[in-house]
């Protein structure tokens, strides 16, 4: 006998988003698991960080609608916890350590307990040595680390990231993509929006594609990538993205 | 112009000498402008981050009178405080007309929309940059409020310098609520206008040095913070404590 399928961490039904008379979203149906690990990809303006925010329930609720968010669901007898990185990460005009201290203050973790896993945070992103620098003194890579670090430290059930790696060099998108690896070894379910196909190939089990606000497909990543049955505006995309491909 | 090396000179040596009734001036102008800035300046930034972080109906009208009272004359703000406090005004009963604790509430209220609009602005600017990011952190809205102001804190202690300066510089609504009475609510600015129209230049000039002095000094503070806090950005990480 099947066990039954665990509830789902998120689940959006006909969701939709709207800005005065423009449409960012509409219609957007999904639901993730626990370890799922889902790429946005899509042209810019698709929708993506706006089906990011609407997920992690940044949109004020006159602008989104149909969304079963995960502060609305207990599906592990709790609120999941969520947290979000940024394309460019708000850092304070503080060190290091309060950065993240300040992420742990803000969540309601216990003073006792915010020094140890600010510790723990930043030597799992290779930060320890800079905690008493000034963190926006820091370079782009190190920045996009200590907010990962930032919401690593939250233990989140959750993890958005958007386009994560997008305004870094090849060698700091390197150390953040190996971050971004091993902090969903550890179960967390990842959502991140992506230009970078390559990157959705190598650390995502499913791919959504967005289109003008609107959820075109969503597949596990190998039929994404692979099955020739894609809808047309998906194949142009990928077309285009991976000329070398055609 | 010997007049005016003269009255330099003797001013010079009035300052050399510690003179007991030009520190007396000093002393209070100090007490009473730090005071009015300090509340003053709380209060216009909570007045400036609640226009920042809220929605209401009619806040346009309420951020454009805040703007338009930028330029209140300090003269107006002592009238209404005058009326406010005398005898027959609804706080009359506090008896503090012609005393330095009216003079503070004049100088708080002359402040205040300074502060708020300023702090507004800064506020809005900060939020655009990492409003949402603090959300997504769980901050509520005066919390998030108050985390920028830290953030910004350079900014802010630059803003209540300018709003000191405001205070400090005022003589309109010192004179009206305080009555320059010798001794007791005679402050620099109020001196230095009844000096000079006694002719008593030396210790008009003094006392105009002095002013100077002082938000010279400040805004050499400022300045040092300014360039401690870009060198290691770690001014004011106590306060997050």
């Amino acid at each position: 006998m099947r066990a039954p399928p665990a509830q789902p961490l998120v689940t959006l039904h006909a969701a939709g988003a709207q800005f005065g008379n423009t449409v960012a979203l509409a219609g957007v149906s999904l639901s993730l698991q626990r370890g799922d690990r889902l790429a946005l990809v899509g042209a810019n303006g698709s929708g993506k960080t706006t089906l990011l925010r609407l997920l992690h329930g940044l949109l004020p609720a006159a602008h989104a609608s149909g969304a079963r968010l995960a502060h609305a669901l207990h599906p592990e007898g709790r609120a999941p916890v969520a947290a979000m990185v940024f394309q460019r990460p708000f850092l304070l005009n503080l060190p290091v350590h309060w950065n993240v201290q300040l992420g742990l203050w803000l969540h309601g973790v216990p003073a006792a307990e915010r020094r140890a896993r600010t510790q723990q945070a930043l030597a799992r992103v290779g930060l320890a040595s800079l905690a008493s620098r000034p963190a926006r003194a820091l370079s782009g890579g190190q920045q996009q680390r200590l907010a990962l670090a930032r919401a690593w430290a939250l233990k989140p059930d959750i993890l958005f990231l958007d386009e994560p790696t997008a305004s870094l060099d090849p060698s700091a998108k390197r150390e953040v993509e190996a971050l971004m690896a091993a902090i969903v070894g550890e179960g967390v379910t990842l959502v991140f929006s992506t230009h970078n196909l390559g990157q959705a190939k190598r650390l995502a089990t499913r791919v959504a594609y967005l289109e003008a606000g609107r959820l075109v497909v969503e597949r596990p990543v190998r039929e994404f990538f692979e099955n020739p049955g894609l809808p047309e505006q998906a194949q142009q995309f990928l077309k285009g993205e991976l000329p070398w491909t055609t | 112009m010997s007049v005016i090396t003269e009255s330099l000179g003797t001013a010079t040596q009035m300052l050399a000498q510690g003179d007991e009734r030009l520190l007396q001036t000093v002393w209070l102008s100090l007490q009473v402008s730090g005071t009015a800035c300090l509340l003053g300046g709380l209060l216009g930034l909570a007045v400036g981050a609640a226009l920042a972080i809220t929605r209401f109906p009619g806040q346009r009208l309420v951020v454009g009178l805040v703007n338009t009272l930028l330029a209140l004359p300090s003269v107006v703000v002592g009238l209404l405080v005058y009326l406010l406090l005398s005898r027959q005004g609804p706080l009359g009963d506090w008896g503090i007309l012609f005393t330095p604790a009216a003079m503070v509430v004049a100088q708080s209220i002359l402040v205040v929309p300074l502060v708020a609009a300023l702090s507004r602005r800064l506020l809005l600017s900060a939020l655009s940059e990492g409003g949402d990011q603090l959300r997504s952190l769980g901050a509520g809205g005066v919390t998030t409020a108050l985390v920028l102001l830290v953030h910004e804190r350079l900014a802010v202690l630059t803003l209540l310098l300018t709003a000191f300066g405001r205070a400090i510089a005022e003589v309109g609504a010192v004179m009206v609520v305080g009555g320059n009475i010798a001794g007791v609510t005679r402050v620099m600015t109020t001196t230095i206008a009844l000096e000079t129209s006694k002719g008593d230049l030396p210790l008009a000039l003094a006392l105009g040095l002095v002013l100077l002095a002082v938000v010279a000094l400040l805004n050499a503070g400022v300045a040092l913070l300014t360039l401690r806090g870009a060198r290691q950005g770690v001014v004011g990480a106590e306060a997050m404590a």
